[in-house]
């Protein structure tokens, strides 16, 4: 990467994380409650400064609104966002495919698989059931699709084994999904919640849950942030990799295990909210170029900006009444993606 | 003031239950009710033949249901129903003892012939294989009616009551089709009264209270006045905080944002789906949901947990229900 690269490499950052700044602040303003703006202000100047004493007009329930509930949404909308659109981009450097984002490889077959059987038989458990349910059904997907892809591409006639991975994701995924309907039809009292759980949705957002992911998203993001280069390396192919020394295998391994541990995370709070894992990266590069070292922390600012306004759409065009998130993501995301790489066609991936 | 209003709630609720009782208790109650509008009976299918001899002339019958006018040409011996609110109102108009299945869904009254059928995938030739003269659901899926009718079974389609006075005329319409006609409207009747009653038991003074209907916890999902939940709710005069958030493309059942349901700050909560074993939320788990506590009916203590499933059917228990609300809205509005 030359001087210019590096330019060009902050300067979207900065953008990025400017973006997300300001996505942040419209979510934390607007809502349902219509708070006060100068008020809502003074509180969050007030919070967020403990030094500083700011009287603020916000009544306690007004301070419960804006506290407990619209910021914790914010920012697990952000956290999901980012996992989501870093696992995508990691995944997109791991198989060599654009077409790939963080649902692949049985993740969120599994994850569904996972909630359904929670909703259905672990009713009684506890609302904490789903979440942990789905974590623990997205990686076990994500194992299996990977175990099988990996043994089968020993014996693999498609090249390098790549494609025997994503194949066999796409098996598991199709096995795990069939799995799912035939549960839920025996069980059609439950349909209105797994539908919904499908659907994805961010609106009982809570401090607790953004606590419980935290572990896991950082040290998830910081595994995949830190394989940048060893990605851009097996870009240009495994045998290639191998002469600069590197071993393909494990690289993909530890970055499989990382994005899914990501798309795991986002999608216990959150369930399955599409679009953001293939787009956002996709615009990552368009706006830095191929390398993975920018491709993947823009796509983490990039994808928490995205969903934070996608969110604060979902909960705001209808107000009171809200949106399913993955109608927004997609019926929003969509048309602008179709118009970036319209756009900026001239540049190369 | 308190106190009698409370004793008077409950004994309205005990006379409720009891007039549901008399009226569908279990298949035992059901086939003794029937043995009493017809000829003395020592074993059921002496009831059935007796009940369906002494409601001969109506036959063959014409009713108009969701799937058009439908004849059926003599009292239905064998009925197979796919709906649980469906399974209620058969027993309770005295159909019980004609009934040979119910879906997996059918839970009430106790002792229903419970299969794995299905009202939402139905299997045609499961169905048939109960040899049916008459089947009966909520929606029609899977070629239900077209498939039947090669098979020369008719079928009848009730659809999710869309007003009591649909809910009322489901059941007039089961009794029609089944032989029941007169019990079926004496079962209205009583459900008519005992609403009546409770909700005049419940006076008038609570007509500003509000209240929010929790269908669904994340997503919030809630039903306005213009539901059958709602009316059901409104004949209390109670103002639901759902209408002002309801777009003509939901159907009534808008998905509310937490935000709005803090500020709406409702006075009393209704929770349609708070069994924990069926992973609802119970209304101690609600109270303790982050930023609810400003919620009046949080303060109150007005969150009240109803049983789901009479929450959810449009049957011959709507007076059980109307009775919990009845409790709720004089304790709100004490």
């Amino acid at each position: 990467m030359g001087g210019s690269g590096r330019v060009r490499k902050m300067s979207a950052l900065g953008a990025a994380a400017a973006f997300l700044v300001v996505a942040a602040l419209v979510a934390a303003f607007v809502g349902a409650a219509d708070l006060n703006p100068l008020a809502t202000a003074a509180a969050l100047i007030d919070k967020a400064l403990p030094f500083l004493r700011l009287p603020s007009s916000l009544s306690s329930v007004d301070r419960a609104v804006l506290f407990q509930i619209r910021l914790p949404r914010v920012v697990l909308g952000a956290l999901v966002g980012g996992l989501l659109a870093l696992a995508g981009a990691g995944y997109q450097g791991v198989f060599r495919n654009p077409l790939v984002d963080s649902g692949m490889l049985g993740a969120s077959a599994g994850a569904g698989l996972g909630a359904t059987l929670a909703i259905v038989y672990l009713g009684g458990a506890g609302p904490q059931a789903v979440p942990v349910a789905a974590f623990a059904g997205s990686l076990a997907g994500v194992a299996v699709a990977y175990g099988t892809g990996a043994a089968a591409a020993r014996h693999s006639v498609l090249g390098d084994g790549v494609a025997t991975l994503l194949l066999a994701g796409v098996a598991v995924g199709s096995f795990l999904i069939s799995v799912q309907t035939f549960v839920l039809q025996r069980s059609a009292p439950d349909i209105g919640a797994v539908y919904s759980w499908l659907l994805g949705s961010l609106s009982a957002a809570s401090w607790q849950q953004v606590t419980t992911i935290l572990p896991y998203a950082a040290v998830s993001s910081v595994v995949i942030l830190l394989h940048g280069r060893h990605l851009d390396v097996l870009a240009v192919g495994d045998e290639e990799a191998r002469a600069l020394g590197q071993r393909p295998d494990l690289v993909r391994g530890i970055v499989v295990a990382a994005c899914a541990l990501a798309a795991a995370s986002a999608v216990a709070v959150s369930g399955i909210i599409g679009f953001v894992g293939i787009v956002i990266p996709h615009v990552a590069r368009r706006l830095a170029g191929p390398s993975y070292t920018s491709v993947l922390p823009l796509s983490l600012l990039g994808g928490a900006a995205f969903l934070v306004l996608a969110d604060t759409l979902a909960r705001t065009v209808l107000s009171p009444a809200e949106l399913p998130i993955g109608v927004v993501t997609a019926l929003v995301g969509a048309p602008a993606f179709v118009w970036v790489l319209r756009g900026t066609s001239h540049v190369s991936t | 003031m308190r106190t009698p209003l409370r004793i008077t709630a409950v004994l309205g609720t005990a006379a409720a239950c009891a007039a549901v009782l008399a009226g569908c208790g279990s298949s035992a109650s059901s086939s003794v009710a029937a043995a009493a509008s017809s000829a003395p009976a020592t074993s059921a299918s002496a009831v059935s033949s007796a009940s369906a001899a002494s409601s001969a002339a109506s036959f063959p019958v014409t009713v108009t249901a969701a799937n058009g006018a439908v004849t059926i040409k003599s009292a239905p011996a064998r009925i197979v129903s796919l709906s649980p609110t469906l399974t209620e109102d058969l027993y309770a108009v005295g159909a019980g003892p004609q009934v040979v299945a119910v879906d997996a869904d059918s839970d009430y009254p106790a002792g229903v012939p419970k299969t794995g059928l299905s009202g939402l995938t139905p299997n045609i030739e499961a169905i048939a294989k109960y040899n049916p003269s008459l089947v009966i659901a909520s929606q029609n899926s899977g070629g239900l009616v077209s498939g039947l009718a090669k098979l020369g079974v008719p079928v009848l389609i009730e659809p999710a009551a869309a007003t009591i006075a649909a809910a009322y005329a489901q059941i007039v319409q089961v009794g029609q089709a089944t032989g029941h006609a007169g019990q079926a409207a004496s079962v209205v009747a009583g459900m008519q009264q005992q609403i009546a009653a409770d909700v005049k038991q419940a006076g008038s003074g609570h007509h500003d209270l509000t209240y929010y209907w929790e269908l669904s916890a994340n997503p919030f999902y809630s039903a306005t006045s213009a539901t059958f939940i709602g009316q059901v709710v409104g004949l209390f005069g109670l103002k639901n905080i759902a209408d002002a958030a309801s777009k003509p493309a939901d159907g009534g059942y808008p998905q509310l944002s937490q935000e709005y349901i803090v500020t709406a700050k409702p006075q009393v909560i209704f929770l349609a789906d708070n069994q924990a074993a069926d992973g609802g939320q119970a209304p101690a788990v609600v109270e303790k949901r982050p930023g609810w506590s400003g919620i009046p009916a949080v303060q109150d203590h007005e969150v009240i947990g109803l049983n789901d499933d009479v929450a959810s059917r449009w049957g011959p228990r709507l007076p059980e229900l109307v009775a919990e609300i009845a409790q709720a809205v004089e304790q709100a509005s004490k």
